[in-house]
């Protein structure tokens, strides 16, 4: 109890690393306790936008007490905060749901799989399957658009990182699972955030190659806490919280196991 | 200084309550606010088996305010009451116990088996937008709504709350009717239904294509509909709409409430129901009142 609190507290910096995506650190005593898959909800200024806007963590800077978010502008309120400068003040309510399971990748070969905006929360993850984690391999597979490779050089710190792009510019031309089949790669485990289409194949992949698979899970929220079932997603079983075939993303994800949910 | 109300025998520490659906049983926020300090928590709507409620996107954002389309999920009677109503009994506030079904005998079950139960009060959900079958069609019509407040008054051990529909034409015969059927209180008012299209798509945001409309956004309407009623009813009501903050929730108090509930600014601010009860306090000592009761339907 009492993990989850919203503070009002400071961006350090702020810069636009590829078109339409951002990179803010800002200051929060909740990087002490944060996991990596773990999200934000951040408030927009602005009255007319009532809702928080789940983001995920990139990065936490334990020791320092910092927190990193790379997001995409989409509307409204992440317009707002693409324009917040140092020192500005931003309101946050974390750490919300729960991240991936490191445990699940002691002694494996783990491969991550971010699609555009779900490569973020695998730089933290890498970060600690490489210094806090027993994993035996760490890789990384990072889908995007073009040209514009956010993020990549911080995870080359922790993962080999392969790069498929949409248009060919880079890497593999095509997806996540293209690179994959490219370069003959396989896994003992697989953990991934990205696009739906992108979440359906490899829930596919992971079926048909007896993989575990986890993947973190987005829908349009309000509470953030659990409270308003806004966020469901579809279970294979029933659900032990909801006592039917729903479980809430915010609270009992974002990350399942790819088997548990109907997507 | 008196915040204490009574409503129907029941008597609340301070007139501040959760609007049903917007608090789940207390367990979550409880994390942020010390459920000891509100009037009462009343709960997300329990039907006598578990419902799945509406396929996602389930919420939308829109100025001011949010549409919600969940569709009642719950986990049905027997969750509530082994699960939740023993975490609600740890704390000292009342528990209402917010009831829906599909069937007037859906609702009856379920009111009948909150009757041994610590459950303070039933609030009868009749004005859900967000269903096909049952809550709001009783609650759009004032024979309909006549019928199944005198049933379950028949059946209720617990004092009963009607919560009503905006969505009608004349908000005050559906409460003459309520109350004409023996209805303890009113709560009002449920959500406006609503609707969002996004025009780059060309699709409806919500799942279920209407919703209900919730958050400040809503607050003039809810005021004046309990300002009306007031004036039209003898049986005390309990006020929400849009509530964000002491202020607000003293406008419901004037305009004839006896309590207030917070809903959707839950969402905003999780701390919401604990910052009004201590800005209620401090207004009745800014201004030298004594009673809460002296505020109530004091508008001039």
């Amino acid at each position: 109890m009492g993990q989850k609190k919203k503070i009002k507290t400071k961006v350090i910096s702020q810069k636009k690393i590829a078109d339409k995506i951002y990179d803010m650190w800002m200051e929060a005593d909740l990087a002490e306790t944060a996991k990596a898959g773990q999200f934000l909800c951040i408030y927009p200024h602005n009255e007319s936008t009532l809702l928080p806007r789940p983001i995920s963590i990139c990065e936490a800077d334990r020791e320092n007490g910092r927190l990193r978010i790379v997001y995409r502008v989409a509307g409204k309120g992440t317009e707002e905060l693409s324009g917040y400068h140092a020192d500005r003040s931003i309101e946050i309510l974390g750490n919300l749901g729960n991240g991936f399971p490191l445990e699940a990748a002691d002694g494996k070969r783990v491969l991550l799989m971010g699609g555009g905006i779900g490569i973020p929360p695998m730089l933290q993850l890498a970060k600690d399957l490489r210094q806090e984690g027993k994993a035996a391999e760490v890789t990384v597979i990072a889908g995007y658009r073009d040209s514009q490779l956010f993020l990549k050089e911080d995870m080359e710190k922790y993962a080999r990182v392969y790069v498929a792009t949409e248009d060919g510019s880079v890497g593999t031309k095509g997806n996540v699972m293209d690179v994959m089949e490219e370069h003959g790669l396989s896994a003992d485990v697989i953990m991934a955030c990205g696009p739906m289409p992108m979440l359906r194949a490899i829930k596919r992949y992971a079926g048909e190659h007896g993989t575990e698979a986890y993947i973190s899970l987005e829908e349009r929220m309000a509470c953030g806490v659990g409270a308003c079932l806004g966020c469901v997603c579809r279970t294979v079983e029933k659900d032990a919280h909801s006592h039917v075939n729903n479980a809430r993303i915010c609270t009992d994800g974002p990350v399942f196991p790819a088997k548990d949910v109907d997507i | 200084m008196n915040t204490k109300v009574s409503i129907a025998g029941v008597e609340f520490k301070n007139p501040v309550m959760t609007a049903s659906g917007t608090f789940g049983s207390g367990m979550e926020y409880s994390e942020f606010v010390d459920l000891n300090r509100l009037g009462a928590v009343v709960t997300k709507g329990v039907a006598n088996v578990p419902w799945e409620g509406n396929p996602t996107p389930r919420v939308a954002e829109t100025y001011g305010g949010m549409l919600n389309a969940i569709g009642l999920q719950n986990p049905g009677i027997d969750v509530l009451i082994e699960r939740d109503l023993p975490f609600l009994k740890k704390y000292d506030t009342r528990i209402i116990v917010n009831v829906c079904g599909k069937t007037v005998e859906d609702y009856l079950e379920v009111v009948e088996r909150l009757g041994d139960t610590e459950a303070d009060m039933l609030e009868i959900n009749v004005s859900c937008p967000n269903v096909k079958e049952g809550a709001i069609a009783f609650g759009q019509k004032a024979d309909s709504l006549f019928a199944i407040t005198s049933a379950l008054k028949k059946k209720a051990k617990q004092p009963i709350i009607m919560k009503l529909s905006p969505n009608v034409t004349d908000i005050t015969e559906m409460a003459r009717a309520a109350e004409a059927a023996g209805a303890d209180a009113l709560s009002m008012i449920n959500t406006l239904t609503g609707m969002k299209i996004d025009v780059h798509r060309r699709k409806f945001v919500l799942a279920n294509r209407t919703g209900g409309l919730s958050g400040p956004a809503v607050k003039p309407v809810a005021v004046r509909m309990v300002y009306q009623t007031a004036q039209a009813v003898k049986i005390p009501i309990i006020g929400m709409g849009g509530i964000a903050n002491a202020e607000d929730a003293l406008e419901f108090l004037l305009a004839g409430a006896t309590a207030v509930a917070v809903g959707a600014m839950n969402f905003v601010n999780p701390y919401t129901t604990a910052e009004v009860v201590e800005g209620i306090e401090r207004y009745m000592e800014k201004y030298g009142i004594e009673d809460i009761h002296s505020l109530i339907g004091s508008v001039e």
